[in-house]
């Protein structure tokens, strides 16, 4: 396990790094990735046991980890690559023509760390409880995890997915709902509320845990740390992670006009003074 | 062998050969795992089901969530097989098999049952026309519509040896038997049924069985037609769509699917550009089915021998 000063920094260089991609091919989601930058280096620096080489798509003994809101696949893939799945400059190909990190994850172009396509929302749970029941089969005792976007709740195949995992009691399973309250058109609240959400978790049959601050790297590694433990107990494991959109990048936080926006070259350089450098160096 | 040969002496639904295979299967490869969405019975899983328990997953009326389950479970390492109506099992589902289990290259099943206006009485909300289609334009999606029992048994097990998502699809209704018990099924190997050198009739699913009662009339009327099941219509058999092809120089293609998008627009696409012929559909002409009993409903709809014996003499009139 990395120390908690180098994962603080880790997460400065993939704030930098989302950035970075983005503004390199004036397209992709930079507020979503920005805001689950915690729960990402936590996930990969502190939490799951993996092994990133060889990459093995059955993960057999290994926990998993499913993203079903695929657009935020900036920080994803730069967590990967300084994770060791693949080369920190392949970051530099994101969205370009013949690369593997394609603008939504895909397996298509065999991307190490990457086991399904996610893009078209609502999907990752569904996939994450298939895994998770492989595992039961296999008397596998490693766990599953699967993050969602809030707004992406929206979609009716997530509570299908929640009921069938309460039912069959997949308890081996820790959803993560990156909770910021923003989607493409406005805050949630405005679009389609979600009313109350953790009593809607409760009602759907999951143990449901709430972290207020994830965008705390010590809080998200204690909250996924208490998840685990929580699992295991007849019931599937929801935490519903208050974040803010765009955290770190002061015109990009607590707004959904960031979602699926690139900065230009004066935000670009803005944003990179914010951040600051780190030892990691850029891609 | 000649169309005369061609007989049966029983009847039972494609959709039993499909329970039956996948039991037979359950017992051989442990890596096999069914879902279903609440349509158990209907598909004949329950054999599965009994011998299998903790193989088997009852998912709810929630095919969306069904086909993301099996795409996971897939992921790790089973072979998931998937069954609900053919309706149920594309149309309503179409994204989740797009991203999840087709563009992430899964090795999930989906076994596809009541498909057609065969389905009979609950009429066109669940008769689907468009499956085929549907799923045959979707990259690497192997897509297989056996004849009878036998052959829907003879497939389901030879699916299970497959790495990568195939649609399998069956039918509700009794229907001949006449291809051999435990046969060895080739996916993407066309059956030559019956040689003949007037024209070419491929078919597919319960109309091979139309087809070769049409042909055995034709025989008695002294036209030969060849007769060709193309129970694979992707990977579709080009090798041997081509040798009939050129040796009859016109094509009947039929099949219980809407004309657009299904076998004959395959067959269509291939003969366009390496042989082109005179051709013609036995198929459902862009309409949606109806409440009767399933031969009514093939007669109404285009699909009966009447419409094949229509076909044949169309293309010799044009060849």
């Amino acid at each position: 396990m990395a120390d908690i000063s180098y994962l603080k920094n880790l997460c400065t260089q993939v704030r930098r790094d989302i950035v970075r991609m983005v503004f390199n091919v004036q397209s992709g989601h930079p507020g979503g990735s920005l805001g689950c930058t915690e729960f990402f280096v936590a996930l990969y620096g502190n939490v799951l046991k993996h092994s990133p080489k060889p990459f093995r798509m059955e993960g057999k003994n290994q926990d998993l980890f499913f993203l079903s809101n695929g657009h935020i696949s900036p920080v994803w893939y730069s967590v990967l690559a300084r994770s060791g799945y693949f080369p920190v400059k392949e970051l530099g190909t994101f969205r370009k023509i013949n690369t593997r990190l394609q603008g939504h994850p895909a397996t298509h172009e065999g991307l190490p760390g990457v086991r399904i396509a996610s893009g078209s929302l609502g999907q990752g749970i569904s996939a994450a409880i298939g895994a998770a029941l492989a595992k039961r089969l296999d008397g596998d005792k490693r766990r599953v995890f699967c993050l969602t976007g809030d707004g992406e709740l929206e979609e009716g195949q997530c509570w299908e997915a929640m009921m069938f995992a309460a039912h069959h009691r997949v308890d081996n399973l820790i959803v993560t709902v990156d909770w910021n309250g923003q989607q493409i058109d406005g805050p949630t609240d405005q679009v389609i509320s979600l009313g109350n959400l953790p009593a809607k978790w409760k009602a759907f049959g999951w143990d449901v845990l709430i972290l207020e601050k994830g965008n705390d790297l010590e809080a998200v590694i204690a909250m996924l740390r208490k998840a685990k433990r929580r699992s295991g107990k007849g019931k599937p494991v929801v935490i519903l992670m208050k974040t803010e959109m765009g955290y770190g990048v002061d015109f990009m936080q607590g707004t959904h006009k960031w979602h699926g926006k690139a900065p230009n070259q004066e935000q670009f350089e803005s944003a990179m003074k914010q951040l600051g450098e780190t030892p990691l160096g850029d891609f | 062998m000649n169309i005369n040969e061609l007989t049966s002496s029983a009847s039972r639904a494609t959709r039993e050969g499909f329970g039956a295979g996948l039991l037979e299967l359950g017992r051989q490869n442990p890596n096999v795992v069914g879902l279903t969405a609440d349509l158990m019975e209907s598909l004949l899983m329950q054999h599965f089901q009994k011998e299998f328990p903790e193989r088997f997953f009852q998912c709810g009326i929630a095919e969306a969530n069904m086909m993301g389950i099996a795409a996971g479970l897939a992921t790790a390492g089973k072979i998931p097989f998937t069954g609900t109506f053919a309706n149920f099992s594309t149309g309503r589902v179409y994204d989740q098999i797009r991203q999840s289990i087709a563009y992430s290259h899964k090795n999930v099943k989906i076994c596809a049952s009541h498909a057609g206006v065969t389905l009979g009485e609950d009429g066109a909300t669940h008769q689907i026309l468009e499956d085929i289609g549907m799923m045959r334009m979707l990259p690497g999606m192997v897509v297989i519509n056996p004849c009878d029992y036998n052959q829907t048994k003879a497939a389901t097990m030879a699916i299970a040896e497959y790495h990568g998502p195939v649609y399998l699809r069956f039918g509700r209704p009794a229907w001949p038997i006449f291809t051999p018990e435990n046969q060895k099924f080739k996916i993407g190997k066309a059956l030559h049924l019956a040689s003949g050198k007037d024209v070419t009739i491929f078919a597919t699913g319960h109309l091979v069985w139309t087809s070769i009662e049409a042909a055995k009339e034709l025989a008695g009327q002294g036209i030969s037609c060849e007769v060709i099941n193309i129970h694979t219509i992707k990977p579709l058999d080009e090798e041997a769509i081509l040798d009939s092809v050129s040796k009859t120089r016109a094509v009947v293609v039929a099949e219980e699917h809407q004309r657009n998008g299904g076998l004959g627009d395959a067959i269509a696409n291939l003969l366009v550009h390496k042989l082109p012929v005179p051709m013609e559909y036995v198929g459902v002409n862009d309409s949606f089915g109806e409440s009767g009993k399933p031969a009514e409903l093939l007669e109404k709809y285009g699909m009966g021998k009447k419409d094949v014996l229509w076909a044949v003499k169309d293309v010799l009139d044009r060849k």
